[in-house]
This record gives C-alpha cells, sequence and structure tokens, in this order.
C-alpha cells in the first residue's frame, strides 16, 4: 500500500493547527480544535484504508479494483460521534459564557489555594533578598483568568492584559 | 448460551429510551433504571457461570463472520467486569434515587439523569464486552458522552469549571485512541483483536512499538497513569456524590481493563514492561502524596483512586500468571470499595454540610453508624488484614517479588509505603471528621436509611471479597490463565481458521 502525500500533508496540517488551539484557554478555540484535529483523524483514517478505488458493491467489477469499505464505514461513525462532542462543548462553552462574561477555562481553586501556598514560602525564603521587588513576582505569578471584565468589547484576553498588576486576590 | 453475551449492552440502551420518553413521570424512570439494571445483573450472573463452565462466549452482530464484523466476545475477564460494573451500577441507582426522593425535586434536571446513567451502563458494558478496536472506541465515546452530561449536570460554574477539564481531556485521549486505531489499521489491515494478535507478530517490531504506546497513551489517560492523571482530582469531586462514585468505580477501571486486554492479547512481547512499572511505582507514589496534602474528603479519596490505579498498573506490568490474577482481583476489589467510600463521602456531605476537613467534626457522636460505615471500606483501601485490600495486595506483592528484579523490589516496597500512606491519609480523614471537636456547630442534616442501604452493601461486599477470596482468586488465576494461553479467546473468535461463525463469504477485502 502506497500512502497518498498530500492528503498526509493535509492530515499534518490539520492536527498541527488543532494542537496548537487546543492548547489555549478559551473554550471557544479549543472547540475549533478539537474540530479541525478530529477532521484530521478522519482523512488518516482514509489514508489507512489505502489506495482509492471503485465502490465496494459485490458483483460490480473484481475485488481488487475495490475501495476497502471498513475504514469508510469507520470514518462515518467517528463524524457521527464528533457531531455529538461538538455539539455538548458548545453548550458547554456558551453555559460557561452565561455564567461568567467570558468562555476561558479556569483553574481548580484548591489548586490555586496550594499554588498560592507554595508561592508564601518562596516569599518567605526571599526576605533578606532586597534585589527582587515583590510586586513584580506577585504579577508574574498572578493568573490570567483572574479579574476579567464581565464583558469586553476587545474579548477576554485584551481585558485580562489592560488589567492592574496589582489585581486582587481572592 | 451466547444469546446472553449483546444483551448487557441492549437492555440499558433501551430502557434509557423508555425512560427518557417517560420523562415526566420521575417515579416511571426510576422503576425503569431500577427493572433494567437488576437485569443486567442477572445476566451478568449467568455470563459468569457459563463461561466458566463453556469457554469464552462469542456472538457474531448482524451475522458478519468475525474479523470483518463486530464480535463482542465474553471471557472470563470481562464477564468478572461486567458483573462487578453492574452490582456497583444497581447499588449507585438505588443510593441516587433515595437522595432524589429525600432531597424532593428542586430544580436539579432528573429527567435526563436516568436515561443518560443508563446510557453510561451500555457504555461500559460495550467496552468490556467489545471483540474488537474500533467497537471498544464506540463504547468508550458512549460511556464518556454519557459522563460529560452526568459531570455537568445542572450547569453550575463549578461543574462548568470541571467539566470543561474533564471534556477537554477526554477528547483528546478518544482523539489519540482514533489515530492508533487508524495506524493500526493501516499496519495490518484488520481491527478484530484476535485477529490483530496474530497479525502484529508479523509486521516490524520498531512500528509494533509506535502503535503500543500510541494505544498505551490513550487509554493510561483514561485510566489516570500518572502522569496522565492530573485531569482525574481535578474534575471529580465536584460532581453530585453518586455521579462522582460511579466514575471512581468504573470510568478509569474501564481503562485498566483495556490495557489489561491489549497488554495481553496484543503486545505480548513485554517491550513496554519496564515503562509500565515505573508508571506504576510513581502512580502510587505521587498519587497518595497528593492524597495527604488534601483537606477535603472528595478530593481525597480522588487522590487515593489515582495511587491505587498503581497497583493494578503493577500488576500488568508484572506480566506473569500471578501479577495478572492480582491485578484483576485487586480491580474488582478497587471498584466496590471506591464507590463505598465516595457514597459515604456523599452521607457525610449531607450529614455535615461539607466534605471539608476543616469544616467537619463531632459526626462520631451524632452518626456513629456513619463512622463504621466509613472506616470498614477505609481499611479495606488501605489494605489491613483481613480485608480483600490485604489479600489483594499480597497477591501483587507476592508476584513482584517472584519477578525479583530491582526495579520490581523497588515497586514492592513503594505499594508498602503506599498502604501505610493509604492508611494515613484515611485515619487522618476519620479523625478529623468523626473524632475532633466540630469547629462550629454542624447544620442539622440526616442520612436517609434508603441512602445507607446501597452504601453499606457495596462495604459489605468489599468484605465479603475476603470472604469468598479463595474461589475468586482461582476464577482470577484461571482468567489470567486464559489470557495468558490467548487461544481460548483466539479460538472462540475466529473459529475456522481466520473466520468467525457467521454467513459473510461475500464479503472480501479484508486482506488487503
Amino acid at each position: 500500500m502506497t500512502p497518498n502525500v498530500t492528503l498526509a500533508i493535509v492530515v499534518g496540517v490539520l492536527v498541527g493547527t488543532g494542537v496548537y488551539l487546543l492548547l489555549e484557554r478559551s473554550l471557544s478555540r479549543v472547540i475549533i480544535g478539537v474540530t479541525l484535529i478530529s477532521n484530521g483523524v478522519n482523512v488518516l483514517m482514509l489514508i489507512a484504508g489505502g489506495a482509492a478505488g471503485g465502490p465496494p458493491l459485490v458483483g460490480s467489477g473484481p475485488a481488487e479494483d475495490m475501495a476497502d469499505p471498513l475504514p469508510q464505514a469507520m470514518v462515518l461513525t467517528a463524524i457521527v460521534i464528533n457531531l455529538g462532542l461538538t455539539a455538548f462543548v458548545l453548550a458547554m462553552a456558551y453555559r460557561s459564557w452565561q455564567l461568567h462574561g467570558h468562555d476561558e477555562v479556569q483553574d481548580d481553586l484548591e489548586d490555586r489555594r496550594i499554588a498560592r501556598r507554595a508561592e508564601r514560602g518562596a516569599v518567605d525564603k526571599r526576605a533578606d533578598d532586597v534585589g527582587t521587588n515583590l510586586a513584580i513576582e506577585a504579577a508574574e505569578a498572578r493568573d490570567e483568568t483572574e479579574e476579567v471584565p464581565l464583558i469586553t468589547g476587545h474579548g477576554p484576553q485584551l481585558g485580562a492584559e489592560d488589567d492592574d498588576v496589582t489585581g486582587r486576590r481572592s | 448460551m451466547n444469546w446472553l453475551v449483546p444483551l448487557p449492552v441492549v437492555i440499558p440502551l433501551i430502557a434509557a429510551g423508555l425512560a427518557l420518553a417517560m420523562s415526566r413521570r420521575p417515579r416511571v424512570q426510576g422503576a425503569i433504571s431500577v427493572a433494567a439494571l437488576s437485569l443486567v445483573l442477572a445476566v451478568a450472573v449467568g455470563l459468569i457461570f457459563v463461561t466458566h463452565t463453556q469457554g469464552p462466549q462469542v456472538v457474531n452482530v448482524g451475522g458478519w463472520s468475525a474479523p470483518v464484523g463486530i464480535a463482542l466476545v465474553g471471557d472470563r475477564l470481562s464477564v468478572l467486569m461486567l458483573l462487578v460494573s453492574a452490582i456497583v451500577l444497581l447499588c449507585v441507582l438505588l443510593y441516587s434515587l433515595a437522595q432524589g426522593v429525600a432531597d424532593g425535586n428542586e430544580g436539579a434536571p432528573v429527567a435526563i439523569y436516568h436515561p443518560t446513567y443508563l446510557v453510561l451502563a451500555a457504555g461500559v458494558a460495550n467496552a468490556f464486552l467489545s471483540g474488537d478496536l474500533f467497537n471498544l472506541y464506540v463504547g468508550f465515546e458512549i460511556l464518556l458522552a454519557a459522563s460529560f452530561v452526568l459531570l455537568t449536570l445542572g450547569g453550575t460554574g463549578e461543574r462548568i469549571r470541571a467539566g470543561s477539564i474533564y471534556v477537554i481531556v477526554s477528547l483528546l485521549s478518544s482523539v489519540l485512541f482514533l489515530i492508533s486505531i487508524a495506524m493500526i489499521y493501516a499496519a495490518t489491515g484488520t481491527l478484530n483483536l484476535a485477529q490483530l494478535s496474530e497479525r502484529l507478530l508479523d509486521i516490524d517490531p520498531g512500528v509494533r512499538l509506535v502503535l503500543q504506546v500510541m494505544l498505551l497513551m490513550g487509554f493510561a489517560i483514561k485510566a489516570a497513569v500518572f502522569p496522565l492523571s492530573a485531569w482525574l482530582p481535578d474534575s471529580y469531586p465536584t460532581a453530585p456524590a453518586p455521579v462522582t462514585a460511579v466514575f471512581a468505580g468504573l470510568l478509569t477501571k474501564v481503562g485498566v481493563y483495556a490495557i489489561i486486554r491489549m497488554q495481553t492479547l496484543l503486545f505480548t512481547d513485554g517491550a513496554l514492561d519496564m515503562v509500565l512499572m515505573w508508571a506504576a511505582l510513581l502512580t502510587m507514589l505521587v498519587g497518595i502524596i497528593g492524597a495527604v496534602a488534601q483537606d477535603d474528603i472528595k478530593r481525597l479519596l480522588s487522590f487515593t483512586l489515582v495511587s491505587h490505579i498503581g497497583y493494578m498498573i503493577f500488576g500488568i506490568s508484572l506480566a506473569n500468571q500471578t501479577g495478572l490474577s492480582s491485578a484483576i482481583f485487586y480491580v474488582a476489589h478497587h471498584i466496590t470499595v471506591q464507590t463505598a467510600l465516595f457514597l459515604v463521602a456523599g452521607l457525610i456531605e449531607r450529614r455535615g454540610g461539607s466534605t471539608s476537613l476543616e469544616k467537619l467534626g463531632s459526626l462520631g457522636k451524632l452518626a456513629p453508624a456513619l463512622a463504621i460505615l466509613f472506616f470498614v471500606p477505609a481499611m479495606n483501601l488501605a489494605g489491613i488484614p483481613p480485608m480483600s485490600g490485604f489479600l489483594g495486595k499480597v497477591g501483587l506483592l507476592q508476584a513482584g517479588l517472584e519477578l525479583g528484579t530491582p526495579l520490581a523490589l523497588a515497586t514492592v516496597a513503594g505499594g508498602l509505603l503506599t498502604s501505610l500512606l493509604t492508611l494515613y491519609a484515611v485515619v487522618k480523614a476519620w479523625n478529623k471528621a468523626f473524632w475532633q471537636e466540630a469547629p462550629e456547630e454542624l447544620p442539622e442534616g440526616t442520612t436517609p436509611r434508603s441512602m445507607f442501604g446501597p452504601a453499606a452493601v457495596l462495604a459489605t461486599l468489599g468484605v465479603l471479597f475476603a470472604v469468598i477470596g479463595g474461589p475468586l482468586y482461582s476464577y482470577t488465576d484461571a482468567a489470567a490463565r486464559d489470557l495468558q494461553a490467548q487461544t481460548p479467546y483466539i479460538d472462540s473468535v475466529l473459529v475456522r481458521g481466520d473466520r468467525g461463525e457467521g454467513d459473510s463469504d461475500a464479503a472480501g477485502g479484508d486482506d488487503g
């Protein structure tokens, strides 16, 4: 079986772009990322079925000229599953926007508590180190999803960056 | 008797449809769910007798013969998993019904709870019974889709937050799984597990290793094996108690089951056993260290869940019969015990108003029965003799000593340390929740007897596993022997050499 190079490149581009988008915090970008990846994987499935051929209907020709029907059936199943899951994630992103005014994935509160505890320990250790500005340290440790204004005209990313460096941490 | 095999998938699916049709009548819905899951339990009991006496049972769906069509296979391993999960699903359902009655119908979208729960049951059964990789993927997707809905039930902010992490990680693991399926199909031209086990031997070892790594990554995310376990303690604790309980008991174990299947049937050359053993050691230790640091019972239990997955992976990585047998025993034990603990955590939350150890206290005086109910499965989890956790751990440690390599010995030591730390973590939780003076007066609350019952049944079952430990071990020994021999599975699926029973002679092209 010789794989089709063009299709392989298509898969690479789709999955690569999808992975990049998946690394974002915003759920809507994640959805686009997941969709791209799953389309890439669907194409990969088709490549796995081998070279293109005639319709796999019994009696329409010799068996060697037919395309392999199994991957096509599987891709169909995968597309249906992805459709359902994408719809669900869209609903979830909408609900998140309804509740918070943005659709970013939030940090876990408990994780943040433990991170703060560690951060406090680090500050203690640096007590006699006069060279460090604590305000800068705090700003660096600050979570990007915090203190996002409810509705911004420019989207949540801009709003978070414009925010005051010494933002309240709760 | 092979007509029994598809029933655990079909019954819950039909019942889910019925329950959805009855969405305006919660009582009817409850009755349908209980009836369906009881039926599944009965079928599972029947299957376990049939497979134990007559060997693996195979159904070729739609009459298409095995390598082309979809085969559902019930062998000793999958049927045991099916039985334990049926028991757990039924108990949790009764618990949640009682909770619904006790809470009154305030707000929660209960109309979709029962259908989704039944779909989850069907997905779990499908994953256990599936005889080919793509159907396994479909089973995973069914149970994942249902779990997404259950986890975000009600759509509160906290659940959406936990849900997004869980959903994205699950989607990613499914995509990995799908990619490996495509690559395996490209390399071998089949997805039937029995046929794969023969064909994978013929391909290049390097390619085989890549395929094994890909599959393992997908399953390890689902099974929460370190370092792919970070999503679990983030997402489980926020869901309603019965949902968390069934997730903790079943979903990760489906991943473990898939790993057992692939390590024993598909990739038998042991190329990744060392890696798996390292993963097992780290999963145990990192998980339990996380548990020790937690102040919240549900989070603590989630971390112990991760940690104890390590024991099962250790048993699989040993790749000898004792190790596999103990791993299967441990999976069965852990499903019941962990579910019981999460149900008890739900009861504690009900009685004390919270699961935070900083707010709880004096529950020992207020609810002594609850104290016992927490104590028994907690000790079982830590592996105090003579409970079933002890038996499972002894089996695993023995198998590790049998192998005797330095890494195996180190993992045995890690396992012992993990048991001690588990004991420390759960005793700390028990002391703080039940015996310290409550920092402030606990709110009034009740623990309805009907919720108490299912949790007690599961806790007792965990202890009962020790009583029937001998027969159970001889059963899991037989299961492990079957897995290692491979022939019972392959011969029953591919009856005539490379073809199963069924009528699909016209369908060619499976050897393209």
